[in-house]
C-alpha cells in the first residue's frame, strides 16, 4: 500500500472524508476493536495539548496499539539542538505511524516527506489541524443527519482561527450557507471569502450574534482573545458581545447544535451547558472515534 | 537594427538578449540566472525608456544560451521579459517567458514561522497568480506576494 499521510484536510477527497466518518461511526458503536494489535504509534508533541493528545492516545489504546513519544519538546532531544529532520528520521524506524504537533508552520508537511511511515498532523502552528476538522464534520453530520445544504454560523475570532478556516473550506464541499459573526477587526480574511465567491456559495457577515441565532443549524463558537486587538479599548467594547448565553437561545432552531473546539474561557456561558443544544463535550468525545477512523484509514485497517 | 536608433547597450555577436525587465528587478534577474558567477561577457543597461514598462532594463550575455526551464525562473520578477537569441548579430529566435505552475528553491517564504525559515528545507511554491505574482508555500500554505518576494 502506498504511504498516505494526513497533513491538510485538502489531502482527502470527499469520498475519503465520508469513508473516515463512516469508520468513526462504527467505532462509536463498538469502540474497542483490536485492529492495531502489534502496531506502534509515535505521538510527538513538540508543544503541549490536552484534548488532541489524550484523544489520540485513547484512540490507539482502544485499538490495541502501543504508544511511544513525548508530551513536550523539553523532554526530547530538541533541547540539545536536534533538527526536526533528524528527530523524524530516527523515530520513523521505531514505529508504524507518527502523530505530530509542532509550533512551526509547514513542519507536518516536511515531516511527511522525510518519514517512510504515515504522518498525522495534530496541529502545525497556525496552519492546519485536519483531525479537528474531521471531528467537527463528524459532529455536524451526526447531529444534523447530513452534511448537505446546512446553515453554519461561525462566531468570534474568524481572522486568526485555524479551525474555522479549515472547517469552512471543508464544509464548502456540501453547499453550506455561512454566517460569519465577529468584531470587524477579527473578520473572515478576504482570501477565504474569495474562495466561497469562486464556488458561488452564499455567506453573510454580521457583528451581532442575536441576528443569526434563528437561522443556523450549527453555531460554531471560538474565543475572542484580548491579545489579538491592537487597541485594548476595542477589546473592552466587544468582549461581551460574543458571549453565548442561554437567554439568547430562545429563537434558535430545535435541531441547532452549539460546537466549540475547546478550551473555552468565557465565550459560552455556563448556563448554556445544560441546554440540549450544547454539544461541545460530546464533540470532544467524537474526537476519539474520528481519530480511530483516521488511524485505521491511514494504516489500511478496516473495521 | 533600425536606422537612426542608437543602442543604449551595444550589440553582441552571439548570445542572448533579455529585454523588458522591470528596472527595479534587474539585479534579481542577474541573481536568479547566476550571471554574477559566469565568465561570459555581459553588458546591461537599466532605467531605459520603455513604452510598456515606463522604465526597463536589458541584459546582453555573449555566447550563452539558456534552457527554457532556466529562463522561466525569471518569470516571477520579469513576467513580460522577451528573449532574443542572437547569431552573427541577427535575431534568429524570439522567446517570451511563461510563469511556471510551481517553483522550487528560488524564492523565500515570507512567513517567519514557516519551516523553510527554520530548517534546511528547499522552498517550494505553487504559483496561484502570475501578475501580480502570488506564491503559495507548499509547506506553511501561506501566500507570498510580490511586495514580500525575496529571491534566495
Amino acid at each position: 500500500m502506498k504511504k498516505r499521510s494526513l497533513v491538510s484536510i485538502d489531502d482527502l477527497s470527499t469520498d475519503e472524508i465520508i469513508k473516515i466518518l463512516d469508520m468513526a461511526k462504527k467505532f462509536e458503536k463498538e469502540p474497542t476493536q483490536n485492529l492495531l494489535n502489534g502496531k506502534v504509534v509515535s505521538t510527538l508533541f513538540f508543544e503541549p495539548s490536552t484534548r488532541t493528545r489524550l484523544s489520540f492516545e485513547s484512540a490507539v489504546s482502544r485499538l490495541g496499539g502501543k504508544i511511544i513519544g513525548f508530551t513536550d519538546a523539553s523532554s526530547s532531544s530538541v533541547t540539545k539542538g536536534e533538527t526536526l529532520n533528524d528527530t523524524i528520521r530516527t523515530v520513523n524506524s521505531y514505529c508504524d505511524i507518527i502523530v505530530m504537533r509542532h509550533p512551526i508552520e509547514g513542519s507536518a508537511r516536511y515531516a511527511s516527506e522525510v518519514a517512510d511511515v504515515p504522518v498525522i498532523n495534530a496541529g502545525d502552528g497556525a496552519n492546519q489541524h485536519p483531525t479537528q476538522t474531521l471531528l467537527d464534520l463528524y459532529s455536524i453530520r451526526k447531529t444534523q443527519g447530513t452534511l448537505d445544504n446546512l446553515s453554519v454560523a461561525m462566531v468570534g475570532d474568524l481572522k486568526y482561527g485555524r479551525t474555522v478556516h479549515s472547517l469552512m473550506m471543508a464544509m464548502a464541499r456540501w453547499n453550506t450557507t455561512f454566517h460569519f459573526i465577529s468584531p470587524e477587526e477579527l473578520g473572515m480574511p478576504p482570501e477565504y471569502k474569495l474562495y466561497l465567491d469562486n464556488l458561488d456559495l452564499t455567506y453573510y457577515e454580521h457583528t451581532d450574534l442575536n441576528e443569526v441565532s434563528g437561522k443556523a443549524d450549527i453555531i460554531y463558537m471560538t474565543r475572542v482573545q484580548k491579545e489579538r486587538f491592537s487597541d485594548p479599548m476595542e477589546y473592552e467594547k466587544v468582549k461581551n458581545a460574543y458571549v453565548l448565553r442561554r437567554s439568547m437561545l430562545g429563537s434558535c432552531r430545535e435541531n441547532m447544535r452549539i460546537l466549540h473546539p475547546l478550551p473555552r474561557v468565557n465565550e459560552i456561558h455556563y448556563d448554556v451547558d445544560s441546554d440540549p443544544r450544547a454539544y461541545y463535550f460530546e464533540q470532544a468525545l467524537n474526537g476519539v472515534y474520528t481519530r480511530q477512523g483516521i488511524l485505521c484509514f491511514l494504516l489500511g485497517a478496516s473495521n | 537594427m533600425k536606422k537612426g536608433k542608437q543602442l543604449s547597450v551595444s550589440a553582441i555577436r552571439n548570445g542572448t538578449v533579455i529585454d523588458h525587465i522591470p528596472s527595479g528587478n534587474l539585479f534579481k534577474v542577474i541573481l536568479i540566472l547566476g550571471l554574477d558567477r559566469i565568465d561570459n561577457q555581459i553588458t546591461f543597461g537599466t532605467n531605459l525608456e520603455s513604452d510598456r514598462l515606463g522604465s526597463k532594463a536589458i541584459i546582453k550575455i555573449a555566447d550563452r544560451f539558456f534552457e527554457e526551464e532556466d529562463i522561466n525562473r525569471i518569470a516571477l520578477v520579469a513576467p513580460e521579459a522577451k528573449l532574443n537569441i542572437i547569431r552573427d548579430y541577427d535575431v534568429v529566435e524570439k522567446h517570451v517567458v511563461t510563469v511556471p505552475k510551481s517553483i522550487k528553491a528560488i524564492a523565500k517564504c515570507f512567513n517567519p514561522k514557516c519551516i523553510t525559515n527554520h530548517e534546511n528545507v528547499l522552498t517550494r511554491f505553487s504559483v496561484t497568480n502570475s501578475s501580480p505574482v502570488a506564491l503559495k508555500c507548499h509547506y506553511c500554505e501561506k501566500i507570498t506576494d510580490e511586495e514580500h518576494l525575496t529571491i534566495i
